[in-house]
């Protein structure tokens, strides 16, 4: 049996001590590590938050990959070509943690193309102009460093320790956006324009990347107990808005919400409530871009089937080549 | 180590040898170089010696981006990422030596987005759709040997400037040939399939081989890696038919005008603008 | 889904980020055989850093003391992998960038 990527354990039912063992450890703040006994339920939230963490990264290269061949210039390009590849990186580093939990890759993408397996919603928003890229990089990877760092605490050792690696990265993907945005501002009427609008559209759309409100997040609870989350959702957003207000003035955008305000009260801003129905319509399917994100993840996974079935086939070749010519 | 303020666990950790991915131009590889024309070359030759390799970069870069989310494993997307980037990276640094060359100081934007279709200067090799996986894999082993074994010349050039680029550039080709040589092997010797996928590839590839043997003697040695990798893969050796033309001299295929449409296209609606 | 199902195996790898120290475990990958195995590490665990070596070898071939083990099988690799945030020119007033 594989040693090093656990199998799972037969049941709950391992005996008090294994699950006081569990229970003191993450009461101490460890990290729970792949060989260690865990819950069932532990494991099954792990492997479906992981998955589906990994699952956004994969189709998350969709909406900027666009871009690369229209880049306006080529720092650009390089520096957009660079970012999407890195997504592909945090996907295969999520993956990996996952399997560490004894699920399989090729069995997660089946999932997620059978949409069983879900991606972050905010993917399925188009990106309309190269003002999107900046965008993007400014609130989807700021929201998912918001997200993120904290994960870097989680306790499931190879999920926190994919996530420093991922967090290291994203900071970079932040700035980028940041200082494209930055130069657009500085530039013509027309790019002022163009960034507005972008930041118009995506607003909303980040906000929503936290998750429904906490009264309506029903696995919350028990994710934050096991300490795979940290923090809830609308602590998560609350602190996204609170950064983001001051880099919009710096910038000199306006944020599209006409109650957002500071709250001297409260030490924090107010700010108008997403459209929830509209974040779980995208969810179950009916966003702008939901069949074609799918289409193409599908159609590539389809179409290099014949290339996977090929280099198993060449490793089986040799390796019989290999035994053959040990025997002669 | 707190996370209360999400963005201070950021900021360890990141020393002086932090690297950056190659080809993003975020570090200066002609550092300590000295970038002024030598007196005894001819400014003019040189630069259109680089804006021509620079061309095949750019437009070989640009093939390998469209691959991005489409590409036959995950593994892939990094490693071909990883090409186009290294290629993207000397397109940049070939342009802005075109740029001090021919005396106009044109920067690397200049050449890459205003420039048309018959300006270029790029093997039509290069500007050939992606095809299947097996069809770039193919002419990513044609076109890195030719460019390996040019680049390996080069760097005895008496121009630093290109010379130093074509160093840098070896490393980079050489993980190119070797990636798209064990590729060729994987698919000529795997399945039923992904020969004759080979085979087709092969045969597509071909007629444009002789368009890349103008300059400098590497046809023997090009040809005789194909040789050593074809046999490995269990392929035969192509038999090439020279085109008619040459890229070289700006003749190309209906395929480079819509692939410079897409690449020039924003860059072209707001000239004004900064990015 | 066909005869796809049947998975490149997993490896583990294992880079020394420089020299001095020890092969460290930096996370797996799945490929066909060890030559793809190698440049798929260099790829995605190094973003090509040249000079580094790097080890892997099938998941299936470590053999490991207990179940309850310690051992970091995850551990992040030396920091000289990543892409650095502070290339970009960020004004010092911009809060939290």
């Amino acid at each position: 049996m594989d040693t090093t990527h656990s199998s799972p354990p037969g049941a709950d039912g391992a005996g008090p001590d294994l699950q006081q063992h569990f229970d003191a450890t993450i009461a101490r703040d460890q990290r729970i590590e792949p060989r260690d006994w865990m819950p069932e339920g532990y494991r099954k939230t792990l492997i479906r938050q992981i998955a589906q963490h990994a699952h956004s990264e994969i189709i998350g290269m969709q909406p900027e990959g666009e871009w690369i061949t229209r880049a306006p210039s080529l720092r650009r390009k390089a520096i957009l070509f660079a970012k999407v590849q890195d997504e592909a990186g945090h996907g295969l580093y999520l993956y990996s943690a996952a399997e560490t939990l004894g699920a399989d890759r090729a069995d997660l993408t089946e999932r997620l193309i059978e949409g069983r397996q879900k991606y972050s919603s905010i993917f399925n928003y188009p990106t309309l102009s190269f003002a999107d890229v900046g965008v993007i990089g400014w609130f989807v990877d700021g929201a998912a460093i918001c997200n993120q760092v904290p994960l870097c605490r989680s306790s499931y050792g190879p999920y926190a320790r994919a996530m420093v690696r991922i967090c290291k990265e994203e900071s970079f993907h932040q700035r980028q956006g940041y200082e494209l945005l930055m130069t657009m501002m500085r530039g013509t009427p027309e790019q002022r324009e163009m960034v507005q609008d972008a930041v118009n559209r995506w607003w909303w759309p980040s906000l929503m990347m936290f998750g429904p409100p906490d009264d309506a997040s029903p696995n919350s609870a028990q994710s934050m107990a096991w300490k795979i989350k940290r923090h809830s959702n609308d602590e998560l957003r609350r602190r996204f808005v609170d950064m983001t207000v001051s880099q919009a003035e710096k910038l000199g955008v306006t944020l599209p919400d006409p109650e957002l305000r500071w709250n001297e009260e409260r030490g924090h801003h107010d700010f108008g409530t997403p459209d929830w129905d509209e974040l779980m319509r995208v969810i179950k399917g009916d966003g702008p871009c939901n069949d074609q994100r799918m289409e193409r993840r599908r159609t590539a996974h389809e179409e290099g089937a014949w290339v996977r079935e090929a280099a198993t086939a060449h490793a089986a070749k040799q390796a019989a080549r290999a035994e053959k010519g040990a025997v002669a | 180590m707190s996370d209360d303020h999400v963005y201070l666990t950021l900021a360890e950790g990141h020393d002086d040898d932090t690297r950056w991915a190659y080809g993003t131009g975020f570090e200066d590889p002609l550092h300590g170089v000295d970038t002024s024309v030598p007196d005894d070359l001819d400014a003019g030759e040189l630069a259109s010696v680089c804006v021509t390799l620079a061309d095949d970069a750019l437009v070989s870069a640009q093939r390998l981006a469209e691959w991005t989310t489409r590409a036959p494993e995950l593994e892939e997307e990094v490693a071909l990422a990883n090409i186009g980037l290294d290629l993207l990276g000397q397109a940049r640094l070939l342009y802005s030596r075109a740029g001090q060359a021919d005396g106009t100081g044109r920067d690397e934007d200049a050449y890459a987005y205003f420039r048309d279709a018959g300006d270029f200067r790029n093997v039509r090799l290069a500007e050939l759709p992606n095809g299947d996986f097996a069809f770039s894999i193919v002419r990513l082993l044609v076109f890195s040997s030719w460019r390996l074994a040019h680049f390996e010349r080069l760097t005895a050039h008496r121009d630093p400037v290109l010379a130093a680029i074509a160093a840098k550039g070896v490393k980079e080709l050489a993980y190119h040939r070797q990636y798209a040589a064990e590729w060729a092997v994987r698919l000529g010797d795997g399945t039923e399939e992904s020969h004759r996928r080979m085979r087709k590839a092969q045969e597509q590839v071909a007629p444009y081989l002789g368009e890349l043997f103008t300059a400098y003697d590497v046809r023997d040695e090009v040809v005789a890696v194909l040789r050593q990798v074809t046999e490995a893969a269990g392929l035969p050796m192509p038999v090439y038919r020279p085109l008619p033309g040459s890229g070289r001299t700006g003749d190309h295929t209906e395929h480079l005008a819509p692939l410079l449409a897409e690449l020039q296209g924003v860059a072209r609606a707001h000239p004004e603008a900064t990015w | 889904m066909t005869a796809d199902k049947q998975d490149w195996p997993l490896y583990e790898v294992f880079v020394r980020g420089k020299r001095g120290l020890n092969h460290v475990h930096v996370g797996s990958l799945h490929a066909a055989d060890d030559r793809m195995a190698l440049t798929h590490a260099r790829d995605l665990y190094t973003r090509r850093n040249e000079g580094v070596s790097i080890w892997v070898v099938r998941s299936e071939h470590i053999a490991a003391s207990t179940r309850d083990e310690k051992d970091p099988f995850f551990e992040p690799s030396a920091d000289k992998v990543y892409r650095h945030p502070t290339f970009y020119d960020i004004p010092e007033d911009v809060p939290h960038i």
